[in-house]
């Protein structure tokens, strides 16, 4: 595979095929339907070949392309994946041919609904393999787009609000985010994302940023954090962390449940994604100078989300603050990373735990939650679009595959040992208690409330004596299961066998705990 | 050989006036002949010109007060020049409906071009002058006579604002001649002479605003917003594409190369205006009911990004000011295109509230895309050549004014909110408000997109996102023409 540009292909792949599937006659839906899931198999293959391809062993960066592209700027075309980025690009493979799946009922503008979702996959693998802030930068919103229109054309009754809201506190995120780049590029003079990591564990990029911006009195410290803060709250908006999360909810209820499988499961891991790639690599001495609020900004993620998730009475929105609590973790996780360890062994072997529990958790919650929206959409698509706690009952009776297929995801969201949810939740929470032991202690509330909730819900909607309303209900389909069927046997899977997911990204973790931990 | 796109253009104006009094169709292809020839021209000289100043023709025209006839071009007058030639082609395409005395508006049409590029292409301040002042007239009768809008009163804003600007204009360029003492006009020479400080610190001042009053500088703006309304598709696109841009270029080309140390004096108050512009145009755009003034204000707040760029007075900042004419040139014209052309001349109404309720994503579906694609790169989002631009100039002006750099942010900010409202109101109608009105209203009614204006939105979308993904076509041009002997005194007072 020497010298063929297997990342740029699977960039290109999606959005040509969007191109082609946006061409089609509106009235040839099932040709539009056809074209875009074969689109995003196609992705899937390519994807499957990177992970083929990859030497799991190296911590370097893999399929590297490296090309001039603006001069004047210093700027170069640079991808490349390492653990990381290998896991984000299965995890989006995945879930995008299931979201289209469970799209195939959408009767309205098939082509274009179906070629902005290929134009979304477009911008996550650029998003995920692109190493220099440019062209990163582009994918990153390149994905808002088709995500603001699919949520504005096919969305719910509040569909406008929704994607003007989604879209507003987005930019808000990426404008301070590109401020704070550019600040970084006026003076680094480079959009390398290695790079800028080197300067900023050297700490040259801090005593730079005051020799170039010299802005009022700030020293080089508090400048540096500043420029932090702007990029984090890039990120922070995107996963979301709270206070950054009031947009999420009415976003996730609106969007059509297909398209809400994409923002959870993907979008937010952009996010995350950011975090680990950007913030850590290149603040690390800044994110450490605020840890103590970041961390209790982790923890009120946890605990409130999972409350909020216990209070909410729209199945929707229950799962939309319980993405809050996942995505939480993963965030308790990535702060506690930044801790100070010295060169204690001990720690950093808890570091490496972290780590990989924070990329487990990023690839499971990605799964489990699209099974469970997508499980969601199919009970909306039978009820009418009603998907209140209280509309069903005793479903149990009538739909007992669907009960059955629901239960395992919603159990995996909890993190029943066996499932694949399990694994990274614990060993966050593991490497998390020597690192950050108040953080981790109080978060753990937030594991209780996740099974108060979640039992609620598996007992007002599937037990109990059955709603009269919904005695037609019918069971899932046979093409039904089949979508939902794969990631049900990943998620045994991976709760058996975490090896697969870890041995892929162990070096990577190895390297960058090396790193932090001067 | 890129003098010939002026002389193509005032040839042009010549087979027009020869031709018959009503016969619209040849006016047209006449026009849209001429304004291809002058866009290949334009095209083959940048292909083959070199690094640098170059030459075209030189020779003496009043020499007793050494006023030559110099005509040259550098990297910012090359990326101009292409624009114009764009702007022109895609402008024609776009007034292919015109039937009410074609012929005339053809030749003004072409007159503005051809000054226009004369003044993108002038390095002697006296010849620069006289092309500047050839393209106010024929844009006074362009909207004076096919505009819409309370078009006499824009028409005459328009002319006096350009008028004063002119007037401050020559007052500072006679008094640098008179000055200098040098006994010419050219700008290399000037550039060279030394000029007092106390002089530049009110020379400069005076040349700069009287430029800039074209380029939209906040609180001189006002002319700008009511001249797009009033003019008609195609002068809009060129007002907002060409037009704004002669004045910027004009301070660049002029008042920041001959008065170095009045820049130096005055660039942080500059600045400040040109970030209260793109504030104030993006705040005042999200009020606005009629769309039109919309992307009228949109055009005063994306002007101020190029006047923030000039003031950076490094090259980064520099180069981004020059991408963002270009940039501004393509999308603006794009956004015009669709407003005047595409949605009023067929729904007669501007007014966000009616077209809300004509569910135009439905009716125009061309257009909505048009317009998506436009707005998309107007807001700033990357792959546009926009983001390059505003990138550039935000990385050069965190150099000079961290806090101002922070303002322009929260402009962008207000851009992507009007931008949002008005793509939600104008494209996106909800169906329910409007039941019986569109029932009333059939869609059919509403005559599809032309051939040309198709060809013409195609133009300059792939304009602008060839520039936004591969802006190296016209950063190779623009870097190197910061090294040219113009901007020697620049560097000496401590700025590039």
């Amino acid at each position: 595979m020497n010298g063929f540009p297997l990342l740029t292909t699977l960039t290109l792949a999606p959005l040509l095929g969007g191109l082609i599937v946006v061409g089609l006659d509106a009235r040839r839906k099932s040709l539009a339907r056809g074209l875009g899931v074969t689109c995003s198999l196609t992705s899937l293959a390519l994807s499957i070949l990177v992970w083929k391809n990859f030497d799991p062993a190296s911590a370097e960066l893999q399929f590297a392309e490296r090309h001039e592209w603006i001069p004047s700027l210093g700027i170069q075309y640079f991808v490349g994946v390492d653990g990381l980025g290998l896991l984000m690009v299965l995890l989006t493979a995945l879930v995008v041919p299931m979201a289209l799946l469970a799209s195939w009922n959408i009767e309205e503008n098939v082509p274009v609904y179906f070629s902005l979702t290929l134009f979304l996959q477009a911008g996550l693998f650029g998003t995920f393999t692109a190493l220099n802030f440019f062209h990163w930068f582009i994918f990153w919103e390149l994905s808002l787009v088709p995500a603001f229109f699919l949520i504005r054309l096919w969305g719910g009754p509040q569909r406008s609000a929704a994607a003007t809201q989604f879209f507003i506190y987005t930019m808000v995120g990426s404008i301070a985010l590109l401020l704070s780049f550019l600040a970084i590029y006026q003076a680094a003079g480079t959009f390398d994302f290695l790079r800028l990591g080197e300067l900023g564990r050297s700490g040259e990029l801090a005593s730079a940023f005051s020799v170039k911006l010299g802005w009022y009195e700030l020293t080089a410290k508090q400048l540096a954090v500043v420029i932090f803060a702007g990029a984090f709250v890039g990120f922070a908006v995107k996963v979301p962390l709270m206070p950054f999360h009031t947009w999420l909810p009415l976003t996730y209820a609106e969007a059509p449940t297909p398209v809400t499988m994409l923002l959870t499961g993907l979008m937010s891991k952009m996010g995350v994604y950011g975090f680990l790639r950007i913030l850590l690599p290149i603040f690390p001495d800044q994110m450490r100078a605020v840890l103590t609020p970041l961390l209790g900004l982790a923890v009120a993620t946890i605990v409130l989300g999972a409350a909020a998730a216990f209070a909410q009475r729209d199945l929707k929105r229950t799962f939309a603050y319980s993405s809050i609590n996942h995505l939480g973790y993963c965030l308790l996780g990535v702060f506690a990373l930044a801790k100070l360890t010295g060169n204690d062994a001990r720690l950093a072997a808890e570091k490496a735990a972290v780590f990989n529990g924070v990329l487990l958790q990023m690839f499971n919650h990605g799964l489990t939650a699209a099974t469970v929206f997508c499980l969601l959409s199919f009970i909306e698509r039978r009820a009418g679009g009603s998907r209140g706690l209280n509309d069903f009952g005793g479903l149990r009776k009538v739909a007992p595959v669907f009960c059955g297929l629901m239960g395992i995801a919603l159990f995996s969201s909890l993190g029943l040992p066996g499932l694949n949810g399990f694994v990274g939740e614990f060993l966050i929470f593991k490497g998390g208690f020597p690192l950050a032991t108040w953080a981790t202690a109080l978060s753990t509330a937030g594991l209780l409330i996740t099974a108060a909730f979640i039992l609620t819900v598996i007992q007002r909607v599937f037990h109990g004596p059955l709603n009269e309303k919904w005695s037609a209900f019918g069971d899932l389909t046979l093409s039904e299961r089949g979508i939902v069927l794969p990631a049900i046997v990943l998620m045994f899977v991976l709760g058996l066998f975490p090896q697969l997911v870890l041995g892929a990204v162990n070096a990577t973790a190895a390297q960058l705990v090396a790193q932090l931990k001067f | 050989m890129l003098h010939w796109t002026i002389y193509i253009s005032f040839f042009g104006v010549v087979v027009l006036t020869l031709l018959q009094r009503d016969n619209a169709r040849a006016a047209r292809i006449v026009a849209l002949l001429t304004a291809l020839a002058g866009f290949a021209v334009a095209l083959i000289g940048t292909v083959q010109s070199g690094a640098g100043v170059n030459t075209f023709c030189d020779f003496g025209w009043v020499s007793t007060l050494g006023i030559h006839y110099y005509l040259a071009a550098d990297g910012s007058s090359l990326t101009l020049v292409l624009l114009t030639g764009l702007a022109a082609v895609a402008g024609i395409l776009f007034s292919w409906n015109i039937e009410h005395r074609a012929k005339e508006f053809f030749a003004f049409y072409l007159a503005l071009i051809g000054g226009v590029y004369g003044v993108f292409l002038s390095f002697d301040l006296f010849l620069l002058f006289v092309f500047y002042e050839l393209a106010i007239i024929p844009k006074y009768f362009l909207i004076a006579i096919w505009g819409s809008t309370r078009k006499e009163y824009g028409a005459m804003k328009l002319a006096l604002y350009s008028f004063v600007g002119s007037a401050m204009v020559l007052i500072g360029i006679v008094a640098a001649y008179v000055v200098a003492g040098a006994k010419t006009t050219g700008l290399f020479e000037l550039a060279k002479y030394p000029f007092p400080e106390r002089f530049q610190c009110w020379a400069f001042p005076l040349v700069f605003v009287g430029f800039a009053i074209l380029a939209g500088l906040w609180p001189f703006h006002t002319w700008a917003p009511t001249g797009h309304v009033a003019a008609p598709t195609a002068a809009s696109m060129l007002l907002a594409g060409v037009v704004m841009k002669l004045g910027a270029y004009g301070a660049l080309r002029v008042a920041m190369t001959l008065f170095p140390l009045g820049l130096k004096g005055w660039h942080g108050a500059i600045a400040v205006l040109a970030v209260v512009g793109i504030v104030y145009g993006a705040m005042v755009a999200l009020t606005q009911k009629d769309l039109k003034f919309v992307i009228g204000y949109s055009s005063v707040s994306h002007m101020g990004f190029v006047l923030l760029g000039l003031m950076t007075l490094n090259d980064i900042g520099l180069s981004g000011a020059v991408l963002q004419m270009f940039s501004h040139g393509v999308i603006a014209g794009l956004l015009f295109a669709v407003v005047g052309r595409m949605v009023y001349d067929r729904t007669h109404t501007r007014e966000l509230d009616a077209l809300e309720e004509m569910r135009l994503g439905r009716a125009l579906p061309f257009a909505a895309v048009t317009f998506v694609i436009a707005s998309v790169a107007s807001m700033g989002l990357p792959g546009f050549s926009g983001f390059v631009a505003e990138l550039q100039v935000l990385i050069g002006a965190w150099h000079s004014f961290p806090t101002l750099t922070l303002c322009a942010g929260a402009g962008i900010l207000v851009s992507v909110a009007y931008t949002l409202r008005v793509l939600q109101k104008a494209f996106l109608g909800e169906a329910h408000k409007s039941a019986e009105n569109s029932r009333s209203r059939p869609e059919s009614q509403l005559p599809p997109i032309s051939v040309p204006e198709r060809i013409g939105a195609l133009i300059l979308v792939s304009a602008t996102l060839l520039i936004g993904l591969y802006p190296r076509l016209l950063l190779d041009l623009i870097v190197p023409s910061w090294n040219s002997p113009l901007f020697d005194g620049l560097r000496k007072a401590g700025a590039l």
